[in-house]
């Protein structure tokens, strides 16, 4: 399956030896706790992976400048996502929110002013995270932005295993043969962005730019992908990156 | 309201049952749904596997198969299913497969049960043991009738209203000038705002009671009172009042509570008119009697022809009204037979009396009492047995045809099938009218199996009522002896079956295809009541409309309990969609006809229509083992 060819050679770390590590240098407590959880072995069947799709709506897109102003979670699995587990947090962005994002999330000065620093959910957050594989679309915004937060609130990092929705359709539409083809005709490329890669699923389209409506949106799109694409018994390392 | 859970509430709150759940409940399904994702192709629910959720589709397609493998149903985007496993022994009975890529909303069984629980009309939605068909016919009549008709329409005139200083004599004088039974006594403001009105001249009035026809017979000539007396002075006791925009209904309880027969109609302080009781009786019907009286003052064909837009108008205006298929039925039927009888007194004015007694028989919905405004005429003639065809029948087709004639430029089609009085075959004395039916019921053949469908409707619409009598008595006492003839009837009302129900903008067929529209009348009507006459006829009754003849089933054994009612209220809904939909023909300036087309019937419409579709569909196949074709006779052991 080209798919999964792809995928191991992306997947250049070894998770769990990167996992483990942390959990045993990890000064901060609370990331020993997170690192040392049980986590899915690489070779765990995506049917039985325990996931949880995750969502971060921000200032911007340089985590130099910009800051996170929402976070959306929903623990699921292939056959599921139970709403009732769902967490959507509004934090204060430690960088000012620029009017043009206001815009965009729908997330006013008011709400940001009376919402907490992330330092005070980040144990919930992290609680949530643990053992589970996180399931995003575009992992370049929630990977450096999670860090980044982390790191200047503990003083450490943090990364972990993803399934990156988005990387999954640019496999299927940007690196076949077809769509190789289609660029070098000049066509333009398929887009891979999420409401656009949902409709080619069948999914309907939801009210975008909301952390938590975002995060249930890729949660569908990943059971799609792999109900249209995967075997249910394929190692959850094929798609982790 | 959770901002993120806007998409699903939003979505379910535009689907039955969801979108009669109030806010707050709304709210809490969409905070407990699951979701999952189905490729097109893949099974949803398996037969027999356990299941303790309510399935909703959120978008795709899904196809239900019985455990048989056939199609059950094919369901879209906001059908739900999985309930009936849920309020029985939660195993899936119907399994469930995707037929698009499909996004399930699984609902956790405590919130269903809640739902059911906090919501009537969810629980009746999915509950099977009350089906919703019932609900549906129930609340259609609960809302409608004089419920919903303001007391207001009833009004034809202001109120006489006399000064309390006139005598009772003028008093008399006014009502009787006005042709009214009653008058309205006004006198000067007592200082309390709560009585007083002002009237079109801005004077201020206090509304100080009402004098009836009979208060002049108890409270003055039964008194002794002069003619002098002002009316003023007459006792009066508490005027009882009702405000104009209450219902009829509450007017005539009003009246009925206290024991009178004129009630003041006030628009908030102002008196806008007296509604006596008759008023209240003739409401009902007050349309239809207003054209048939019509029908007989009128001295020409072409006089009836022009009557014709008034039929589709008080036709219009029983519906909007909320009439029952039933009153509407009778109504039309009413109106249909006087149109045949007016023709018939001009006919016999026009071509001297006839030379021997005759009846003119109608048959069809005519005959049922279930008329609509799409209808030809099924009619025919029984003469006396002293007929004589050389010497006789020159008239009556004479006669057959002035009434044939005049029927169609009313707007009673021709009959294709050539069932009309003009017919030599059916212009016939008794005798051998008596013999047509004991022979097709002896020996039915297609051909008089489809007679005996149009036929065994018969009723008298004019002349000599009996010789229809004879024939009703012949069929009543024949036909539940001859299980070969009953037999032959029951695989006859099987020609024509019901739709599954809708999918999407299609109607969906058994076998899964789609069509643009349905003939309610051909698919629905039509072999509801073919399958209601063969029972009818194995009970012996002489009932004709279909509805008496459930009444008279029911005083059998023929039907499990329960089946009746439900056969009742299926023909109740499908007639009453019919009719419904004839109104949005005539309100769309189209001509009307028995076709619906799926994109024009409501979502809960069609819910209804494919319950009452299924009542059909079962009682079609009772009605096979109910009747089974007799072992010949004579055969050795």
């Amino acid at each position: 399956m080209l798919s999964h060819r792809l995928g191991s050679r992306s997947s250049g770390l070894d998770w769990p030896a990167y996992l483990q590590r942390r959990a045993a240098e990890a000064r901060e407590p609370m990331l020993r706790t997170f690192f040392a959880a049980g986590w899915p072995a690489p070779d765990t069947p995506l049917a039985e992976t325990p996931l949880v799709a995750l969502d971060l709506e921000t200032t911007g897109l340089d985590v130099q400048r910009h800051a996170i102003v929402s976070i959306g979670l929903v623990p699921f699995s292939l056959q599921r996502i139970p709403l009732a587990e769902r967490r959507y947090w509004i934090v204060r962005p430690s960088r000012p929110l620029s009017e043009t994002s206001i815009a965009y999330h729908h997330i006013t000065h008011s709400e940001v002013a009376a919402a907490p620093d992330l330092e005070a959910i980040l144990p919930e957050l992290l609680e949530a995270l643990a053992g589970r594989i996180v399931v995003v679309h575009f992992r370049h915004i929630e990977r450096p932005f999670l860090d980044e937060a982390v790191r200047a609130r503990l003083g450490e990092g943090i990364r972990f295993p993803m399934i990156d929705t988005m990387s999954l359709e640019a496999r299927l539409h940007r690196l076949s043969l077809w769509s190789r083809l289609r660029r070098w005709m000049r066509r333009p490329p398929v887009s891979i962005r999420l409401g656009d890669s949902r409709r080619r699923y069948g999914l309907p389209d939801y009210q975008g730019h909301h952390a938590m409506v975002d995060a249930l949106a890729t949660a569908e799109l990943l059971q799609a992908q792999v109900a249209r694409h995967y075997a249910p018994e394929l190692p959850v390392s094929a798609l982790w990156t | 309201m959770d901002a993120e859970l806007l998409e699903i509430r939003q979505h379910m709150g535009r689907f039955p049952p969801f979108d009669a759940l109030d806010d707050e409940l709304l709210d809490s399904v969409a905070g407990q749904v699951e979701v999952g994702y189905f490729k097109a192709g893949s099974d949803i629910l398996q037969l027999d596997q356990e299941l303790h959720e309510l399935c909703y589709i959120r978008s795709g397609a899904v196809e239900v198969r019985r455990r048989t493998g056939d199609l059950h149903n094919r369901l879209g985007e906001g059908d739900i299913f999985g309930h009936f496993s849920l309020l029985r022994n939660h195993r899936v009975r119907f399994p469930a497969r995707a037929l698009e890529d499909t996004l399930i909303y699984y609902i956790p069984e405590p919130v269903f049960r809640r739902l059911c629980e906090a919501d009537e009309h969810f629980a009746d939605f999915v509950e099977l043991e009350r089906p919703r068909l019932e609900a549906a016919v129930e609340e259609h009549k609960k809302a409608n009738d004089m419920m919903i008709t303001r007391v207001r329409k009833l009004l034809t005139r202001y109120p006489v209203m006399v000064e309390a200083g006139a005598s009772v004599q003028e008093a008399a004088r006014q009502i009787t000038a006005s042709q009214a039974s009653a008058a309205l006594i006004l006198d000067t403001p007592d200082g309390d705002p709560r009585h007083t009105f002002t009237d079109s001249e801005d004077r201020p009035w206090r509304l100080h009671g009402i004098l009836t026809d009979s208060d002049f017979r108890t409270r003055i000539v039964a008194e002794g009172l002069s003619p002098d007396t002002p009316v003023g002075s007459l006792a009066s006791g508490r005027l009882i009042t009702i405000q104009s925009d209450e219902s009829v209904h509450e007017a005539m309880l009003c009246m009925l509570r206290n024991n009178i027969h004129h009630l003041p109609v006030l628009y908030r302080r102002r008196p806008v008119g007296i509604v006596h009781l008759s008023d209240i009786i003739r409401y009902e019907t007050h349309s239809s009697l207003y054209l048939v009286s019509n029908i007989f003052h009128q001295s020409s064909v072409e006089g009836l022809a022009r009557l014709a837009p008034d039929v589709r108008a008080a036709f219009m205006r029983m519906v909007e009204e909320g009439a029952s298929s039933q009153m509407v039925g009778s109504a039309l039927s009413t109106i249909g037979r006087s149109f045949v009888r007016r023709l018939l007194e001009l006919a016999e004015e026009a071509l001297g009396p006839p030379p021997v007694g005759y009846c003119f028989m109608v048959n069809g919905s005519m005959a049922r009492n279930e008329q609509t405004i799409v209808t030809d005429q099924d009619n025919a003639l029984i003469l006396a047995d002293d007929f004589e065809p050389e010497r006789h029948d020159a008239y009556f087709l004479r006669l057959a045809q002035f009434v044939s004639d005049g029927l169609a430029a009313c707007g009673y089609a021709y009959c294709k099938g050539e069932v009309m009085a003009t017919n030599p075959r059916w212009r016939q004395p008794v005798a051998v009218w008596k013999r047509y039916f004991s022979e097709w019921i002896e020996a039915p053949t297609p051909e008089r199996l489809l007679h005996c469908s149009i036929f065994f409707d018969l009723d008298s619409a004019f002349g000599e009522e009996a010789y229809v009598e004879q024939l009703q008595d012949l069929i009543a006492r024949q036909a539940p002896e001859s299980p070969r003839f009953l037999a032959a009837m029951a695989r006859n009302a099987l020609n024509r079956k019901p739709p599954l129900g809708f999918f999407r903008t299609f109607v969906m067929e058994k076998d899964g295809k789609h069509n643009n529209s349905i003939n309610l009348k051909r698919r629905g009507t039509a072999p509801l009541v073919d399958l209601i006459r063969v029972h009818a006829l194995a009970c012996g009754s002489r009932a004709q409309n279909s509805f008496e003849r459930l009444d008279d089933i029911a005083a059998t054994q023929l039907l499990a309990p329960g089946v009746g009612e439900k056969l009742r209220y299926a023909m109740e809904l499908l007639s009453m969609v019919r009719i419904r939909h004839q109104v949005l023909d005539l309100q769309h300036d189209q001509e009307p006809d028995n076709n619906i087309e799926p994109e024009n019937v409501a979502d809960s419409e069609r819910h209804h229509l494919k319950d009452a579709f299924q009542v059909l569909s079962h009682a079609q196949k009772f009605l096979k083992y109910r009747y089974p074709v007799p072992a010949p006779t004579g055969r050795a052991r």
